[in-house]
């Protein structure tokens, strides 16, 4: 297991190299810059800002600077946000990031495992066509509507919950929940699915002929495959929990990392932009190799493939 | 009386004609069925159905309620547009959108799983660390990252969120083509003296179809809800096109004042979803030759 | 396994509950002494920069004009008064200005605020080194120019402190609009010793030194700013309000959601799209006055079709009936506007083109001339592009606007959504016909307006270059006398209408929601409004 992990990480090396150098030269070769705005600057102080952002170099020389500072540790400063370097703020925002998005998988992982698995158990009942419509709404509602729907309904009209903000138990609540739900859609899917596969398995039907109740037959023995297509979902599971979040951190002014994507392209933040992407690559890179493992750890019989 | 005659031959049924059978009786999935084709037909027909052209104007008359005496059923918008004709052409570009960009991420995804899955060895590994590369890059950023770069052209969007998607085509069809590599036909075939890719083309991409035919039915909607978020951030379809995702947004921020600009896109757009998705679930269900009922 | 995970999930909810419980929501938390005399405050997009004289924004310079003061400051109604200088004198040729001092003025670490600290800050304004965007308010002064081109040193701007409480500024010509210029946030006075001991951070809480009435305590990017009354301003006495929080919230309807939800007390703006049912269901907290900015559609006068072709850009602008679009589109009580500087700026009275006042028949016959004179027709009509940026008001300007050209002239006018960046880099380089822009006032004088449409100005977007209308500026910008000076810049005005270089659609309104527990509000045409003005009804005076 340690030299699947350490060859996983070396190999990590070159697809960040990769991603880091296409997001480099196609941030620039887009139109404007970090420094355009209404107010025109004058040609001698836009030359003077250029200058000491070293924009008026080569770009390769720039690109040589920067990959020089990264393997520093130093992101630069970011280009908009003037007093603050980039490793700052994905310090900070990370955390509220992953607070949101943990209590979003929680919350998808309980919501839908639930419903996945009381559909499956009665398969092409009513019971099963209404708790998948459910679900299927949480991913044929885009969540830019249902957000200020919710908002409207909880804390502006019942004053229950805060309508924004990231202070106090109960701003977590709106926020997670607009971001579980289309995933809490996708593992219901997944979880119906894949328990379905199993029911039909003949080790479960031994179970049952050796006398084992249904539901103790299905808690006791299909879970744990069951679960396994859910685990190995958790990767993507987490990457799109946290792109996902940018539309929830903008109406819900949450101090998070997702939002960053977004405005570091459209201000052409070039530092901002390039130390988000490599923080992304590198957290998905270990997402990816944790549920590797927790996979491997589960099922024994992928152990033995590698 | 025997149902079979003296003239019947009592023949199999395939495999395809099981999948049928199955599908047809889910009901949920035969319904969406049903329910997709009307909302297709509505918005193909649109021009013809619609009494107002989707870009004209009308500034004296403002924003209105919908009304059946007045003539725009479904309201108007701010600029006097009606929202009926506005949505039927907004589901024409948001139906096209799925379908292309689908397409596009169809080709790319089953043509490089599927050599991917059939070459094997040093081939697929490199081919698989590339796919491994982009999953690493943020998605919905690069797509942004390319409507920056080269501006906002409706072609360009299909592109961009296809060339984006094919990544999760691409590894169920080289899982797929794993399966069937051993399988008795290609074997024959491969000792027939037929070539890699005349076998990659003629047996091992039609036994994909089912497969594949389920991850474009749940592509669709994804893809669909991409062009909204797209338009969220303001880098969706130009006018005078429009989109369900485009009208969806411009609704939301109006619905306490003008709900029916919010009401009714947002119908049009979430029907369609979930009667892809459930179609998709249905098909998946049906093609799953094990998932039948035991007993359970 | 399946108690391993849930174990997991519970050490994972503890951990997360006590990083929130850890910041106390407003009004629940223990450190909020008393907690009704905060001001919460939305303050629109996170603000670039808390430098003075880097920043850029208006949302960095809301926060900055509660934590420093510069030599002037606004009252109330947005008229200069006395800021850190007591008073000034102005020499008769209006050309030197003495400030002096308040001595009892200090910074919120107790060090005493001497002319030294403002003579170093506006040099670092127009020190190259900076690079300041707005380095150029103090091209007035002498040897401002050559600075900023990096031709002279910054030690030889022309301000000089005569002693620790006195200062003194010296112009190139008579500048009435310089007491105004000094109130803007890139004029403020930056303490010396923390820039030197904390370089680029000393803009953090904590670093950050301050000689207005507030000091910074709490900075959360993308979620608030906190501060906290200064006990060493000079007039920390009349500060009313404790403790104030911007809440940067860069969507407007997520704005006035929390309005609504009593979450804030003033917001930033209201969104056009929800302005109707402010109005319906809090008619008394919603505020609106005039602001001084111009919407307008620029014509790129470098190229075809309106290089030259004053008559036809004329023709464009008559066919436009801005009432219908202020009536359907904008609905916030927007003024139509015909004419470039916006009415209720100080010493000046708005002018419009003569044909502003005729019926809008008169203006169709006269417009569908001149369109013919240009030479198009039903068979070669005029196909334009205009480009704006993304926000639903300048979409729908956009369309409805095409649409009219489209009705009342045959112009095929297409239209084109880019990002804001985009927009920039094509106004710069003249890539688009017609594109979509607004001029917001710098201070209030008509000179912030007229001065941008100087021959190679750098806002000059349009490429309007016009000799006399340069000449009479700079007659204008001679002279000392107020009504001389303002007939000259309405004449100056009136060449620049005649010629057309761009259409004005409206002028903006200010739109806020102010809760009715927040006293001394007063609506100013600058939008600008200082904590230290307003108290809390129903919250003892804090102190």
């Amino acid at each position: 297991m340690l030299t699947f992990t350490l060859k996983r990480l070396l190999s990590a090396i070159p697809t960040l190299f990769l991603v880091v150098a296409a997001t480099f030269f196609l941030i620039r070769i887009a139109p404007g810059g970090p420094f355009d705005s209404e107010r025109n600057l004058p040609p001698d102080i836009r030359a003077n800002i250029e200058r000491s952002y070293h924009l008026d170099e080569p770009l390769l020389q720039q690109f040589g600077r920067y990959l020089k500072g990264v393997v520093r540790g130093d992101f630069g400063p970011s280009y908009y946000y003037r007093d603050r370097d980039v490793s700052e703020l994905i310090a900070e925002s990370f955390p509220v990031s992953f607070t949101l998005g943990m209590t979003a998988l929680l919350l998808a992982l309980l919501g839908g495992v639930t419903a996945g698995v009381f559909a499956a158990l009665r398969r092409n009942s009513f019971s099963d066509h209404a708790v998948m419509s459910l679900a299927m709404s949480g991913i044929s509602i885009p969540n830019f509507v249902l957000a200020p729907l919710l908002v409207l309904l909880f804390a502006v009209h019942l004053q229950w919950l805060p309508a924004g903000g990231w202070r106090g138990l109960g701003s977590v609540v709106l926020p997670a929940f607009t971001l579980a739900l289309p995933q809490a859609a996708y593992i219901a899917r997944l979880t119906r699915a894949s328990l379905l596969d199993i029911l039909g398995s003949d080790f479960l039907r031994t179970a049952r002929a050796k006398g084992l109740s249904r539901s103790q037959a299905v808690w006791r023995h299909a879970m744990k495959p069951t679960l396994m297509p859910v685990i190995s979902y958790l990767g993507p599971a987490t990457a799109a929990l946290l792109t996902g979040s940018v539309v929830i951190e903008q109406i819900f002014q949450i101090p998070g990392l997702g939002r960053y994507f977004v405005t570091g392209a459209l201000n052409r933040d070039y530092t901002l932009v390039m130390g988000v992407v490599i923080f992304y690559g590198a957290l998905i890179i270990v997402m990816n190799l944790l549920v590797d493992l927790l996979y491997a750890w589960l099922d024994p019989r992928s152990r033995r493939r590698q | 009386m025997n149902k079979h005659g003296a003239n019947d031959t009592v023949g199999g049924r395939s495999l395809w004609q099981n999948a049928g059978e199955r599908l047809r009786r889910n009901k949920a999935a035969m319904f969406s069925l049903w329910l997709l084709l009307f909302f297709v037909v509505l918005v193909v027909a649109g021009p013809w159905l619609a009494q107002h052209d989707y870009t004209q104007t009308n500034l004296s008359l403002g924003s209105t309620a919908p009304s059946l005496a007045g003539g725009h059923w479904f309201g108007t918008d701010a600029l006097g547009r009606d929202v009926l004709a506005r949505t039927l052409a907004g589901g024409r570009i948001s139906l096209l959108v799925g379908l292309v960009a689908t397409l596009v991420s169809l080709l790319i995804g089953v043509f490089w799983g599927a050599v991917a899955g059939y070459c094997g060895g040093r081939v697929d590994a490199l081919m698989m660390r590339f796919v491994d590369t982009l999953y690493a890059m943020p998605f919905m950023f690069f797509v942004i990252l390319l409507m920056v770069v080269f501006g906002r052209n409706i072609l360009l969007i299909f592109v961009a969120i296809g060339a984006i998607n094919w990544l999760d085509m691409a590894r169920i069809v080289r899982g797929q083509t794993i399966g069937l590599r051993h399988r008795e036909f290609i074997q024959a075939a491969t000792l027939m003296g037929a070539g890699t890719l005349t076998i990659i083309v003629r047996h091992v991409i039609p036994n994909l179809l089912g497969v594949v035919v389920v991850y474009v039915t749940l592509t669709i909607p994804q893809v669909m809800l991409v062009e909204s978020f797209l338009s969220y951030l303001g880098l969706g379809v130009q006018e005078p096109f429009t989109s369900w995702g485009a009208l969806v947004n411009q609704g939301a921020l109006e619905m306490e004042t003008a709900p029916w600009l919010l009401v009714f896109p947002a119908l049009f757009l979430a029907g369609t979803l979930f009667c892809f998705n459930f179609i998709g679930d249905g098909l998946r269900d049906a093609l799953d030759a094990k998932s039948d009922e035991d007993g359970w | 396994m399946r108690r391993i995970i849930i174990l997991l999930g519970l050490l994972v909810l503890l951990w997360m509950g006590w990083r929130l419980v850890d910041d106390p929501a407003p009004g629940e938390g223990a450190g909020d002494a008393d907690t009704l005399a905060v001001l919460h405050r939305g303050n629109g997009p996170e603000p670039e920069s808390l430098d003075p004289q880097i920043a850029r924004s208006d949302s960095s310079g809301a926060i900055l004009r509660d934590l420093f003061e510069g030599l002037t400051r606004l009252d109330p109604d947005g008229k200069v008064i006395a800021g850190a200088a007591a008073s000034w004198d102005v020499s008769p040729d209006g050309r030197t200005y003495t400030f002096h001092l308040r001595p009892a003025a200090r910074w919120s670490n107790g060090d005493p605020l001497t002319a030294h600290d403002y003579v170093f800050s506006m040099r670092r304004l127009v020190d190259p080194e900076t690079a300041a965007a707005f380095a150029f308010f103090l091209s007035p002064v002498i040897n401002a120019p050559e600075i900023i081109a990096g031709d002279r040193p910054a030690t030889a701007l022309a301000v000089v402190a005569l002693d620790e409480h006195t200062l003194e500024i010296s112009l190139r010509a008579p500048t009435p609009y310089l007491p105004g210029v000094l109130t803007h946030p890139a004029n403020f006075p930056v303490h010396r010793p923390s820039l030197g001991h904390h370089g680029r951070e000393f803009t953090r809480p904590g670093n950050l030194v301050s000689n207005g009435a507030y000091v910074l305590s709490e900075a959360v990017i993308g979620s608030h700013y906190s501060m906290e009354k200064n006990p060493n301003y000079w007039d920390a006495e009349n500060t009313a309000i404790a403790k104030v929080v911007y809440h940067q919230i860069a969507n407007q309807n997520a704005e006035l959601a929390r309005f609504r939800a009593g979450e804030l007390d003033i917001t930033y703006t209201v969104p056009n799209n929800q302005f109707a049912l402010a109005a319906k269901n809090y008619p008394d907290q919603l505020r609106v006055s005039p602001q001084l900015t111009t919407y307008y559609y620029g014509f790129n006068l470098r190229r075809a079709p309106f290089a030259g072709q004053r008559g036809l850009r004329r023709a464009l602008s008559m066919v436009v009936d801005r009432k219908l679009l202020a009536g359907s589109i904008l609905t916030a009580g927007q003024k139509p506007a015909t004419g470039w500087v916006p009415p209720g700026v100080a010493n000046y009275t708005a002018i419009e083109p003569e044909w502003a006042a005729w019926t809008m028949a008169q203006r169709l016959a006269e417009a569908r001339r001149l369109y013919r004179a240009a030479g198009f027709s039903a068979a070669n009509p005029l196909k334009i592009e205009i480009r704006y940026n993304s926000a639903d008001i300048h979409r729908n300007i956009a369309v409805a606007i095409a649409s009219i050209w489209r009705e009342t002239l045959g112009v095929q006018a297409s239209q084109l959504n880019v990002e804001f960046q985009v927009l920039l880099q094509d106004m710069r380089n003249g890539k688009a016909d017609v594109f979509r822009s607004s001029w917001i006032a710098d201070y209030d004088d008509a000179f912030t307006f007229l001065e941008i449409m100087r021959t190679g100005a750098a806002a000059n977007f349009v490429g309007y270059a016009n000799p006399d209308y340069d000449d009479l500026l700079g007659r204008a910008a001679a002279t000392p006398d107020a009504d001389r000076r303002r007939v000259l810049l309405q004449e100056a005005e009136a060449i620049m209408l005649e010629d057309q270089p761009l259409m004005p659609i409206y002028f903006y309104v200010n739109k806020r929601m102010v809760a009715s527990r927040v006293k001394g509000w007063q609506n100013n045409s600058l939008n600008i409004h200082y904590s230290q003005d307003l108290s809390l009804a129903g919250a003892d005076a804090a102190d």
